[in-house]
């Protein structure tokens, strides 16, 4: 949950008086608001959180993190199925330690 | 170095290490204050891989962990009534509360729902105007801007069906409940690099200087937590305790003024009950008077609840530091991510769940004492 990812704004509208984005997070994307970064534009990067751009990040910084968290999951565990995830939380998770351990 | 390879700068990696292992004449005792930084740690063996003079102790920042059994049981019995629609972040849904958890009492007919966003438990009581929405707001300083606003909205836009069930922590009052207690053997921190891109780091020079700690802001990924290490390492080696700034590329000094300001306005600071480890003044927030109808507690009679931890469960004293997991006797046996004793085990920042998942098969004891830190 504290998880915050960064990810790429592709283009921005106001709804019920908040400014909304959609965002790009390596190829999942999700709305996000932007009351917290009034000044972010289309094209560039932010942390978002649940939900919220937190902070401005700068384009290499921000795909070297998502290529990390990629790599080792993260998108899928913070974009994912959470139902699915709580289900088979046993089933997945001591082959995800067998993973890490290779 | 094993693990090293993993790293995606491994030749960076080294030399950070090598500036480490150089640089240190004596044993320290760090803690990373976040449950994300734990799992870095553990997932890339980075407490392996530093010198043995460099103690890494696990600290109580994970917010699904530290949330009180009584705020988990209000939950389930909110999530339980008639006419109610449970929102949560998927974290949540396993962390067990007395005898069930969320998943349980959705599978027992609850309407519990899972969300990305606060905002989208807000449109969800927008869409269903017969029923109440209740979003369960926990979270340290980076998830309680967004639960703040979804409530100034509601406000806004007038959606009297939506209330917060809150509890919301914050990190320097923990910090100095740590230091102030009489085992403390803390000698410098990472700070949560996250916590810090929305609150700055105003609040640590003064903690820095009466604990004479060194408190240095640290990202997330693994080179990140190396160079946290190493600037504190090299701190305490030149006697120095002052805030640095290792994580400048998410942190500004200000933080995020407009989230900060909606904080002030939607929240006020409250004592709050940390899971195992007790009340700490001032380290909490509730809804402040001017949004007190937001509150699920006042709207839903949810008092005298009672609650009963398992008996079998330490992970107060893991919280704590005064035990790591794999030194609990249920760890790995009565207690697993299925079939989780407690919020340590199954949260997805959890210090059990991290060793469950990266360090399973190797159940060797803790090279040092364990000592508790409040």
């Amino acid at each position: 949950m504290c998880l915050a990812v960064p990810g790429r704004v592709l283009d921005i509208e106001e709804r019920d008086g908040t400014r909304m984005a959609n965002v790009d997070f390596g190829g999942v994307v999700k709305e996000v608001c932007l009351e917290y970064l009034p000044d972010l534009q289309v094209g560039e990067y932010a942390i978002v959180h649940v939900g919220f751009a937190l902070q401005r990040l700068d384009e290499e910084s921000a795909k070297q993190t998502l290529e990390l968290f990629a790599t080792l999951g993260l998108l899928q565990e913070e974009f994912g199925d959470p139902w699915e995830m709580a289900a088979e939380v046993g089933e997945t998770l001591p082959s995800a330690g067998e993973e890490a351990r290779k | 170095m094993k693990y090293i390879d993993e790293f995606q700068d491994p030749d960076l990696a080294r030399r950070l290490l090598d500036d480490i292992h150089s640089t240190v004449t004596r044993p320290w005792a760090l803690m990373e204050v976040c449950g994300g930084q734990t799992h870095t740690i553990i997932r890339h063996g980075i407490d392996q891989l530093l010198p043995d003079q460099v103690e890494l102790i696990h600290g109580p920042g994970c917010p699904v962990c530290v949330t009180p059994l009584e705020v988990i049981d209000k939950a389930l019995e909110i999530a339980s009534r008639p006419g109610v629609i449970f929102c949560s972040f998927g974290d949540m849904l396993r962390v067990p509360g007395t005898g069930r958890d969320l998943f349980q009492v959705r599978s027992a007919g609850g309407d519990v729902r899972v969300v990305y966003s606060p905002l989208d438990a807000l449109r969800i009581a927008q869409q269903n105007p017969d029923r109440e929405v209740v979003f369960f707001g926990i979270g340290f300083e980076t998830t309680a801007p967004p639960n703040a606003m979804t409530v100034y909205q509601a406000r806004k836009l007038g959606i009297p069906n939506f209330s917060l069930l809150v509890s919301h922590v914050r990190v320097p009052p923990a910090i100095e409940a740590i230091m102030q207690s009489p085992t403390c053997r803390v000698q410098g921190f990472l700070a949560a690099g996250h916590v810090c891109s929305v609150m700055g780091v105003g609040e640590y020079p003064e903690l820095a200087e009466r604990f004479r700690v060194p408190i240095v802001v640290t990202g997330f990924e693994p080179l990140d937590i190396l160079e946290g290490v190493r600037r504190t390492v090299a701190q305490l080696e030149r006697g120095e305790h002052t805030v640095d700034n290792a994580y400048p590329r998410a942190v500004r000094p200000e933080g995020n003024p407009a989230a900060r300001a909606m904080l002030e306005d939607v929240f006020e600071v409250t004592d709050r009950a940390w899971r195992g480890i007790g009340v700490i003044p001032d380290s909490g927030w509730r809804l402040s008077p001017k949004y007190r109808e937001y509150d699920a507690e006042h709207r839903f009679s949810v008092d005298g609840i009672q609650t009963r931890e398992p008996a079998a469960c330490r992970s107060g004293e893991v919280l704590q530091g005064l035990l790591k997991p794999h030194e609990c006797e249920a760890f790995g046996t009565l207690c697993t991510p299925r079939t989780p004793l407690g919020a340590t085990m199954v949260s997805s920042e959890g210090a059990c769940a991290a060793y469950y998942l990266y360090r399973r098969l190797d159940l060797t004891p803790a090279p040092r004492e364990a000592t508790p830190v409040v």
